[in-house]
């Protein structure tokens, strides 16, 4: 794909939110490694071109973004501050949740992000209500609504297709194939091994997309709300991924080979835009450090920014529970 | 005033909401085409159109789940359950997203939902069809259970729980749809959590909610004729529980029966029973009593099923314990 038809600031913004990312849970690991995090962390390294290249095809001022628990790369993608990211898997009281939500439950209702859901598959009828509502008042919006490979045998992942197909709504269903549920390879567990099969039950269009291609990822999205729009059908995307971590911190990832892992870091959705931009000449590598510097720094401040804040106080156990 | 049934009720609720609230829908199984399975919203699809009330598939995680969704981002829904027995397949949704969505966001977020259809027993059901649930809902923080026994009561807390900001679970029941009672013409709500003393008496406080009251009823008519005074104290709302309505009845008859229609461990009825243990102590002659179910899933059997259930005579037996009589 010739990056020909790209502004270079488009393209910079792609390269920065991956990098932004990246260096995001890079430094999340080592703070929990340090105990400043405890519980599950989930890591978004390797999946970054999902989250950015289909959000950046969103308007955050209309279109709306709900995922599961792998969810730090998508709130950063909606343009959450890491500051709040970062303060929320510290627990402090300026966490985007107020400490109560954890990694697994990040929110950012103004810029429509609305989580961060930890229950797998389960908010997948609730990302269908949030495209009820906009249809419901006729807004020009779309709900973009992940999950991953291990939540799509849910029943409610088919209940929600059902439901989305007989109402019109408008919604796009994105399974992030990272290819292993938890521990499980999704080979092993389900009866078909392309997801976008699972479209035609309900009369949903799908399709596979490459999801290390941030790029891909970006125009499928387009054409998947164009579609939203034009034939007034919701869209079953499957994105094919790979993380290079384990399911969580203490996963150490024994159930795959070192070969399948270089592999895929062989296709690092960074890498491949950067290689991209250098050889097209939107980039030059002196370009690439600073943009790199410059994450790594507003990471750092945000490490700094959660470990000066404030723990909640014990009342604020009672707070936040009834409107 | 007007003699309406308690069916009449809740569509009248329903009802004056949907006309000065564009927010608020219903949908569920057979609510629309159909007229509900239990003819309560009969007449609504004519009024509002299918836009407003929505016939669903046979899945309650999944409209459960969105019809949360809806109300995270500004509508007020109403989810017709077929019976609370069916919620359970939604039980998930309601649990871990309706009733923790606001805490895990920090505030971000409110979820002004209503869940209601008919809950506890009805008559030749069995086991599946006939369970009471309200103690299994009132476990979780983040939600409120509302479970009147009156025309008039479930009207106005069914209005107060579609402009309430929280998910409501509204427990109706089978038996209760005929019942009759008169309701105002004229607007009106019932505020959520607080109680009603639907008999006054100084001997006795007889505690319940929901379908029981009307056993309670009699069995207090039956104590009149042995010379007690019975106190009924209808609890309305199970969650937020009106403490201070409990505690002033029995404050002043220095004994209590607490009637509730779910299996007794770890229920709303024990959860009573131990605040008024600890909170009335000083005032308390006798030991609280339970009348709830037994702790058995329900038969068939007709003479069973009701030998299963809080009864008069049950009620009118654990009055006099506490009376030693």
């Amino acid at each position: 794909m010739s990056l020909g038809k790209y502004e270079k600031a488009f393209l910079m913004n792609l390269l920065e939110q991956m990098l932004l990312i990246r260096r995001f849970e890079e430094k999340s690991a080592q703070m929990y490694g340090l105990r400043k995090i405890g519980g599950f962390l989930h890591l978004y390294i390797g999946q970054e071109a999902v989250a950015v290249g289909s959000i950046a095809a969103l308007d955050m001022k209309k279109d709306y973004v709900l995922t599961g628990y792998r969810d730090h790369g998508h709130a950063l993608a909606c343009g959450m501050h890491p500051n709040a990211a970062m303060a929320e898997l510290l627990g402090k009281v300026t966490g985007c949740s107020k400490g109560k939500g954890g990694s697994m439950h990040f929110f950012d209702v103004e810029n429509n992000m609305y989580g961060g859901n930890g229950i797998v598959g389960a908010h997948i009828p609730i990302a269908a209500g949030v495209a009820f509502k906009v249809k419901y008042y006729e807004e020009d919006g779309v709900v973009l609504c992940y999950f991953g490979d291990g939540a799509i045998h849910q029943g409610v992942f088919h209940e929600t297709l059902n439901m989305a197909k007989i109402w019109s709504l408008p919604i796009i269903f994105i399974c992030e194939n990272n290819q292993y549920g938890m521990g499980t390879n999704y080979k092993r567990v389900s009866s078909v091994h392309d997801y976008s099969i699972m479209g035609a039950s309900y009369d949903i269009p799908a399709w596979q997309v490459n999801g290390m291609d941030v790029l891909t990822v970006y125009e499928e999205t387009q054409k998947a709300i164009k579609l939203i729009k034009d034939k007034n059908t919701p869209v079953l995307l499957e994105i094919q991924t790979y993380r290079y971590r384990g399911h969580s911190m203490s996963d150490p990832a024994r159930y795959r080979t070192k070969e399948e892992l270089e592999e895929y870091r062989s296709q690092d959705p960074i890498a491949i835009l950067q290689s991209k931009m250098l050889e097209e000449g939107a980039l030059t590598l002196e370009e690439y450090k600073e943009l790199d510097n410059k994450c790594k720094e507003i990471i750092n401040e945000s490490v700094r920014f959660a470990e000066e804040s404030e723990e909640p106080p014990l009342e604020a156990m009672y707070e936040d529970i009834y409107a | 005033m007007a003699l309406i049934t308690f069916r009449e009720a809740i569509r009248q609720a329903m009802d004056e909401e949907m006309a000065r609230d564009e927010r608020v829908i219903l949908m569920g199984e057979e609510v629309a085409e159909y007229d509900g399975a239990y003819k309560v919203s009969q007449g609504l699809l004519d009024k509002y159109g299918d836009k407003r009330v929505i016939d669903t598939p046979i899945t309650e995680a999944g409209f459960s789940g969105i019809g949360i969704g809806a109300a995270m981002v500004g509508l007020r829904p109403i989810v017709e359950w077929m019976t609370f027995n069916f919620s359970l397949l939604a039980y998930d949704q309601v649990v871990n997203n309706a009733a923790k969505m606001r805490h895990m966001s920090g505030g971000q977020i409110s979820v002004p939902i209503v869940f209601r259809g008919p809950n506890g027993p009805a008559e030749y059901l069995s086991s599946q069809h006939s369970q009471a649930l309200q103690s299994v809902y009132a476990h979780v923080p983040g939600l409120i259970v509302v479970a009147p026994a009156t025309p008039y009561d479930a009207k106005g807390l069914l209005k107060s729980s579609i402009r309430n900001d929280n998910p409501v679970l509204f427990l109706e029941a089978e038996l209760m749809y005929n019942w009759k009672g008169e309701v105002p013409e004229e607007d009106y709500l019932i505020p959520i959590g607080k109680a009603d003393v639907k008999r006054v008496g100084s001997d006795i406080t007889l505690i319940t909610c929901s379908k029981p009251l009307r056993l309670v009823e009699q069995a207090a008519q039956h104590l009149a004729e042995l010379g007690v005074e019975a106190e009924i104290i209808d609890l309305r709302t199970v969650k937020p529980l009106d403490e201070e309505a409990i505690y002033q009845s029995v404050r002043k008859t220095n004994r209590c029966v607490i009637v509730d229609q779910t299996w007794p461990f770890a229920s709303v009825a024990s959860h009573i029973g131990w605040l008024v243990s600890k909170n009335c102590f000083d005032y308390l002659d006798a030991p609280a009593e339970l009348v709830t179910s037994e702790d058995v899933p329900m038969p068939y059997n007709h003479t069973l099923e009701l030998e299963v259930q809080p009864t008069v005579k049950k009620i009118v037996d654990a009055a006099k314990k506490v009376l030693y009589m």
